[in-house]
């Protein structure tokens, strides 16, 4: 349910309709903004924004979405890390 | 494509398998006895039969398909009374494509369409909008369906409606809630579940509070997830090592979308047009108290129930539900779908009797298209 | 210029003097089919060959637009028929062309359809050589339907069938899926998304000879217009009573066409094309059939998706970039746009 993509705001069409253009791997869409909207509408250029049924419904945050990335390249390391000291304790026993 | 593609790298997602393999054996899940956790959004649904990671998984982890398709628990009464509003000669009827092969008593919006009803299928409540102030000699109805990520589109376009006073818009709302069918769902004894993955977008618009009964009031696990596979995986791990450490608590694995507290326009805007009904029907679950959402008398002029005078405008019309349909019990999760009798025998994608077979979310149709359960049956 | 106004009406097809003027003007000044005769006498070296069979195929078309980037319905009519010809093995050779055309319908616009015509044809090597019209009232049809019937020449040499595929043979698609489906999803409007992305519709005479010059084993080609890639491979399984699997990594996708389908939650194997096919061959052919077809403009974006493989026969599947798999079954009815 609640099909959703993230897109970026490229431009305002409509300033008192609070409508935008977003842009989604170069398919562009008008959508509205007045979810995500505090102060000018200008400055939602170049901002990125969950966008469904034609709404852009909240921002991304970068920060948030660095840290859980962050994280997971993390648990793969760490995953990796396990991994090769297996491998390593097998050789040692022969048992490769 | 940005903060999609990152969270589909396939090494991370090995990583993670990896770890709730590790996590998994630590709890003792196997597939005799295995961990049951249910997403009960049907996005999360297709996202997980789409990369396969029903079949990746540890053995001792099942996810139960819960009641997040808005389409699959669309009562019979209410797709009838989406084609009697069709069927009227002044009226452009407008619907979200997954609405239109969902049966009713006797035919599907498709069928009412080639019978020559004047329906389309747009991708925005905006679009029905642009509709109406094109046909002014026309009543553009929208079938607002959908959880509480989508309540809010529909809210702001009858706001629109009515600051450009656009009298020939209105919306047959059939809106509806997360918390409460949960409520019901966990009520239920024959209930087999330890966690939850949380609905990531109905989350965006409601923040995470409104899940705090499901941890403090009956003891289970919910971690509110993103829909690309790496976040459901993420998401699984995070409520295997809740159940490892003996906790129950809201996390939220989402964090780049979905603030604690929602968001406040949508909150506003729902508020203001909206109210809750008494109860609603849920196709399988029947009435849930609070269930639904119906057009505040304030908008009342936007709302076709009460401008045609249809639906629960008139008092409630009782539709027998499909015979030998076991969608409730499915959607409960108290089977799979490969254990209704009907599953792909009466019921198929091309002859759906249930709603879950209808949808490409519904857990049935997910089931046939990515083979959950035929690989499983060979 | 005998035609008078701007529009097709009911008389252009009332079989008078506007008729004849409709069908010189528009059409034979164009087309320039031998005589003027309803039946096309036709005489090709071709058939000389001892063996040699004749191909015969028949298509008809409508869509909405009749105009859309990168073609319109009339490089559609000839690109198809020439596809259903030459994915059969056959060298494309005639063409006949009908026309049902809804009074109202411009000159200017049939005009556009027919060069079009004209120049398609003459760049696949084959004559248009009769055709028919005929007016209908204002909403009896939309616009203009195209109905093309085609005529091929199979050599001795070939015979191309979906049942001759067996495991272990390859897979190779000749460019981007999905480009037609998702040009005509954002030409028609109602759902307001727009892109670059343009139509793939072309012809695929051409590539054919050179994949089958390089691969002369080549078992069998399907051309993936309705249902796309998924509808053609889950057709040949079935034949061939083999099973296919194809992975999710290799399939070449425009990004565009992958954000629109995010946008509305369509699967871009099941996206219509109009100059895309998909070719097994044996696996010791198959870098040369590849390379052939990446040498033409119209196979540069070639690859090499999957194979025929012993098991699950009947069944095609997806091994995902996570290395899982999924079933990629037949569609049932029209892929809608999916919203929650």
């Amino acid at each position: 349910m609640c099909l959703g993509i993230p897109g970026q705001i490229v431009e305002i069409s409509d300033e008192a309709r609070m409508m935008a253009v977003a842009e989604v791997s170069g398919v562009r869409r008008a959508v509205n903004v007045a979810c995500i909207a505090d102060g000018p509408l200008d400055r939602l250029i170049g901002e990125w924004a969950l966008i469904h049924v034609g709404f852009a419904m909240a921002r991304i945050d970068e920060d948030e979405a660095a840290q859980t990335l962050a994280a997971l390249h993390e648990l793969g390391e760490t995953q990796e890390a396990l991994e090769q000291m297996a491998a390593g304790d097998a050789a040692l026993e022969g048992r490769v | 494509m940005k903060f999609a593609s990152e969270f589909r790298d396939p090494k991370l997602a090995r990583a993670l398998l990896q770890a709730i393999a590790e996590k998994a054996d630590a709890i003792g899940a196997t597939r005799e006895k295995p961990v049951h956790i249910m997403e009960i959004c049907g996005g999360h649904t297709h996202s997980i039969f789409r990369y396969g990671l029903d079949k990746l998984i540890h053995e001792g982890v099942e996810f139960i398909h819960g009641p997040g398709c808005p389409v699959c628990v669309l009562p019979r009464a209410r797709v009838d009374e989406c084609i009697e509003l069709a069927e009227r000669p002044e009226v452009i009827f407008t619907t979200f494509g997954d609405a239109m092969r969902v049966p009713g008593s006797t035919k599907s919006l498709i069928q009412a369409k080639a019978d020559g009803a004047d329906i389309r299928m747009v991708y925005s409540p905006l679009d029905a909008l642009e509709l109406a102030r094109r046909n002014p000699d026309r009543e553009v109805v929208f079938f607002g369906l959908g959880f509480e990520t989508t309540t809010p589109s529909t809210a702001l376009a009858i706001q629109q409606a009515a600051r450009e006073g656009l009298a020939n818009f209105s919306v047959f709302c059939n809106h509806i809630t997360v918390p409460e069918p949960i409520k019901a769902l966990l009520d239920d004894p024959y209930m087999m579940l330890e966690g939850f993955i949380g609905p990531g977008h109905v989350s965006m618009v409601i923040g995470f509070h409104p899940y705090d009964f499901i941890a403090q009031d009956y003891g289970k696990p919910i971690v509110v997830a993103g829909f690309e596979p790496t976040d459901l995986l993420q998401s699984v791990l995070m409520v295997l090592t809740q159940i490892e450490a003996g906790q129950a608590r809201v996390e939220n694995q989402y964090g780049r979308v979905v603030p604690e507290h929602g968001n406040s326009v949508s909150i506003a805007a729902i508020n203001d047009v909206y109210e809750k009904r008494p109860s609603f029907e849920w196709r399988g679950l029947g009435e849930i108290d609070a269930s639904g959402m119906r057009i505040r008398d304030a908008y009342r002029a936007y709302d076709a129930e009460e401008k045609f005078g249809i639906g629960y405008a008139v008092g409630r019309r009782e539709v027998p539900e499909v015979e030998g349909c076991a969608c409730g019990q499915v959607m409960t999760g108290r089977i799979k779908p490969t254990q209704c009798p009907q599953f792909g025998k009466g019921c198929t994608p091309e002859t759906a009797l249930g709603a879950l077979m209808v949808s490409s979310e519904g857990a049935c149709a997910a089931y046939w298209q990515y083979g959950g359960a035929r690989t499983a049956a060979e | 210029m005998a035609l008078r106004g701007e529009r097709v009406t009911l008389a252009h097809g009332g079989g008078g003097r506007a008729m004849r003027d409709l069908i010189e003007e528009i059409f034979t000044s164009v087309f320039a089919p031998p005589g003027m005769e309803d039946q096309a006498r036709l005489m090709s070296d071709a058939l000389h060959d001892p063996g040699a069979r004749l191909a015969f195929t028949t298509d008809g078309f409508v869509v909405t637009p009749m105009e859309f980037p990168g073609g319109n319905i009339g490089k559609l009519a000839i690109c198809g028929t020439v596809n259903d010809l030459a994915v059969g093995g056959a060298t494309p050779l005639w063409l006949s062309a009908a026309f049902i055309i809804e009074e109202g319908t411009e000159f200017a616009v049939l005009r556009r359809i027919v060069a079009t015509m004209a120049r398609e044809a003459e760049a696949a090597g084959v004559r248009i050589v009769t055709g028919d019209t005929k007016v209908v009232e204002r909403g009896a049809c939309d616009g203009v339907f195209i109905t093309t019937s085609g005529i091929g020449v199979i050599p001795a040499s070939r015979d191309m069938a979906a049942s001759h595929v067996r495991a272990g043979d390859v897979a190779i698609v000749n460019g981007v899926l999905g480009d037609h489906g998702a040009t005509i999803l954002a030409a028609r409007g109602d759902l307001a998304l727009s892109s670059a992305i343009e139509s793939d519709c072309a012809a695929l005479g051409h590539l054919m000879e050179a994949a089958l010059s390089a691969a002369p084993e080549a078992r069998a080609a399907r051309d993936l217009t309705r249902g796309g890639l998924a509808s053609a491979l889950n057709e040949i399984a079935e034949e061939a009573g083999c099973g296919i699997v194809i992975d999710e990594d290799a399939l070449p996708l425009r990004a565009e066409v992958v954000g629109m389908c995010e946008i509305l939650g369509l699967d871009p194997l099941y996206l219509a094309n109009e100059g895309r096919l998909v070719l097994f061959v044996p696996a010791d052919q198959a870098e040369a059939a590849l390379a052939a077809m990446q040498a033409l403009p119209e196979g540069e974006g070639a690859a090499i998706i999957g194979r025929a493989v012993a098991d699950h026969a009947g069944q095609v599947r997806m091994r995902t970039a996570f290395g899982g798999t999924r079933i990629v079954d037949m569609l049932v009815g029209e892929q809608l746009p999916r919203i929650c």
